[in-house]
């Protein structure tokens, strides 16, 4: 029998048994979706983590003035007063990988404006944090060199402060009081987002001239942290090393000591998103592909119970000159089909569902080719492989015993 | 198609000798049934030519129903001869048995055969599927071995939407639709009323007096008097090969017997 009249045959058994194809191919559209469904979210999810670790700026290198360490134990974190201004002024001239280096401080701070008031992160810095953290201006400008040295009382705004405090209003020029100062509002940034690592609001912050926070607000003279921008992603790696080695010479740090800052690297924890991410995609679709297995095990199930129930057309075949390989042929085309319908059917199903819940919940999705070819793949392969033992079986019936079945 | 199958006229000639269609040699069958062995067939031996019209009779378990598979391929012997066309047919493969099965047998069954939920005309075209015979030839065909029963009419009937006699013709033009050497019907009228059966009898004389070969098995005696020869099997044996002096003439019988209404 040629494999088209094969095809048509297989699609009329099924069609004269519809309720109960299609329970049969539940199983294989249930966990095709699922695993479009899974790979969609988690793609989708990974993409944005990667977006979001490119927006904090992959080639960036977090040093944090280092935690107290009792017994072994470290207690909370900026706790040294070791980190200064001059290591920021070292890292940028001496590490050959840093492109620039922006210094900081920061505290919790109730800030006013009019009416409104709102509690926010203060943030002091250098106007290169802009440029290192790769944040730009929604509108007015930055802060001056000239501000910095001079302890200039003025601000620049995250997107969710101006939000509370000035809505809909131009802030730009307006002056707000942070703690007891009245600083002059000189911009205002772009929405930034959550952070990835924390999920902390990074636009809920307000961003002044370094030595203003330090004197100013703050009556300290040391940083919390340097921002530094490496030349390239590669170099970050390079660079946290360059960097550690100078601050534990600048610091005095014996070998054998623990150091008293410790240095992140964005690539690091870009990397162990993607893993993460990853993990997560491969357990989901370990869940998904079981599901595509029982329902595999749904198409034998069926199958066999088709053989048995046609055991006398399948004995009328022989009769009139099928071979066991025309019978095979024939179940197996038919669960071939099942397949076949069932993985199509699946990959609609996983992809409105996961429309459905990028639409519900405002996840992002990402449904790459791949998973589409994939899963169709895998279901027709799980359908012909299920298929095979009761397509054998059929092929194996005696057709005398076939054609005298009741 | 031609009322005349020209492959019944084209008899294999050997030496001037006409070589039968069928001929088997001391044909034995035995049976495993639990710790007994049955034997189904003790020695038969037989020989049916061309053009031949042979009702096969016999009490159940005279070995009548066996030896029908083993004509028909179905079924192999346990030790004997048998010669279709001077093949032997015992040293054949699955495959080999299934393509003369497809090619040189046409099956007339009891309880018909035909696949439900599928028309006339594809129940028809079904032999042809395992022939590799092209889909125009494939309905062409199908519709005039259709015609040839009588049920040109009909054909994308379902069996359901068929009366009995109707549903047995439908297994008659599969049976003929390859044009096969001989026509194997098992008890083809045990389920039909009788004017029914003489019906289906009338097409097997009409295809008989064609050339086609027949042989038929059934336990009715009047039945078997529609053929031109007669064989009684009894405990796997042939108790009786009779020549029927005057079959009875199924067109003739018919006007005897009212129309049923259907």
């Amino acid at each position: 029998m040629d494999f088209s009249s094969a095809f048509v045959l297989a699609l009329r058994a099924l069609g004269r048994n519809k309720m109960r194809s299609s329970l049969t191919m539940l199983g294989l559209i249930i966990g095709v979706g699922a695993v479009i469904a899974v790979i969609g979210i988690g793609e989708g999810a990974a993409t944005k983590a990667q977006e979001q670790l490119a927006a904090l700026g992959s080639n960036m290198l977090f040093v944090g003035s280092g935690s107290v360490n009792r017994y072994g134990l470290h207690v909370g974190s900026f706790q040294t007063k070791t980190l200064v201004l001059a290591d920021a002024r070292a890292i940028v001239r001496e590490c050959p990988s840093v492109s620039a280096a922006a210094p900081g401080t920061g505290s919790g701070q109730q800030v006013v404006y009019g009416n409104e008031n709102w509690a926010t992160q203060i943030t002091g810095t250098e106007p290169q944090y802009f440029e290192v953290r790769n944040w730009p201006f929604g509108s007015g400008t930055s802060f001056t060199d000239d501000d910095v040295t001079q302890a200039a009382t003025v601000a620049v705004l995250g997107d969710t402060v101006r939000k509370y405090l000035f809505g809909s209003r131009n802030p730009i020029g307006e002056t707000i009081r942070i703690g007891t100062l009245p600083f002059k509002v000189v911009g205002v940034l772009t929405p930034k987002g959550t952070s990835p690592g924390s999920g902390q609001d990074q636009d809920d912050v307000i961003i002044a001239p370094l030595t203003t926070v330090q004197k100013k607000l703050l009556g300290q003279e040391w940083l919390r942290w340097i921002m530094v921008s490496a030349v390239t992603r590669q170099a970050s790696y390079i660079a946290q090393q360059q960097i550690e080695h100078l601050l534990r010479d600048r610091h005095k740090i014996r070998s054998g000591d623990a150091d008293d800052f410790v240095v992140r690297n964005m690539a690091d924890m870009a990397d162990a998103a993607a893993e993460q991410g990853t993990v997560m995609t491969v357990l989901l679709t370990i869940v998904a592909s079981i599901a595509l297995l029982v329902g595999g095990i749904g198409i034998m199930n069926i199958m066999l119970v088709s053989v048995t129930e046609r055991t006398r057309e399948i004995g009328v075949r022989m009769a009139v000159g099928a071979t066991e390989e025309d019978v095979r042929l024939q179940f197996l085309i038919e669960a071939l089909v099942l397949g076949l319908i069932g993985g199509t059917v699946g990959v609609v199903f996983g992809v409105t569902s996961s429309l459905a819940v990028s639409q519900g919940l405002g996840w992002p999705i990402r449904i790459p080719a791949y998973a589409i070819a994939v899963s169709t793949v895998f279901a027709m392969a799980i359908a012909l492989f299920f298929g095979f033992y009761p397509a054998r079986r059929a092929s194996q019936l005696n057709p005398i015993e076939a054609l005298r079945y009741e | 198609m031609a009322t005349v199958n020209p492959a019944t006229t084209t008899n294999a000639v050997a030496g001037g000798v006409r070589l039968p269609l069928v001929e088997v040699h001391d044909l034995r069958k035995n049976y495993q049934l639990g710790e007994t062995e049955v034997h189904a067939l003790r020695g038969v031996s037989i020989s049916i030519h061309a053009g031949d019209f042979v009702a096969i009779m016999g009490a159940s378990g005279s070995g009548k129903s066996t030896f029908m598979n083993i004509l028909g391929c179905l079924d192999k012997p346990t030790s004997g001869k048998y010669l279709l066309e001077g093949t032997d047919v015992s040293a054949l493969t699955k495959r080999e048995l299934a393509r003369i099965r497809n090619q040189k047998i046409g099956f007339v069954f009891q309880g018909f055969n035909l696949l439900g939920r599928t028309t006339a005309l594809e129940n028809t075209e079904l032999p042809m599927l395992y022939s590799k015979t092209a889909k125009n030839d494939r309905e062409r065909r199908a519709r005039e071995a259709l015609a040839q029963v009588g049920l040109g009419e009909r054909a994308d009937h379902f069996p359901s939407q068929l009366s009995g006699g109707q549903q047995q013709r439908v297994a008659i033009a599969r049976a003929l639709v390859n044009q096969p050497r001989m026509l194997l019907a098992d008890e083809p009228t045990g389920n039909l009323d009788s004017r029914t059966s003489v019906e289906v009898m009338e097409i097997f004389q009409k295809l008989n007096a064609e050339g086609l070969t027949i042989i038929l098995v059934t336990h009715e005696p009047d039945i078997a008097q529609f053929a031109k020869r007669e064989i009684v099997f009894r405990d796997g044996q042939i108790k009786r090969d009779d020549v029927v002096e005057v079959p009875r003439v199924a067109s003739e019988v018919l006007k005897t017997i009212p129309t049923v209404e259907d």
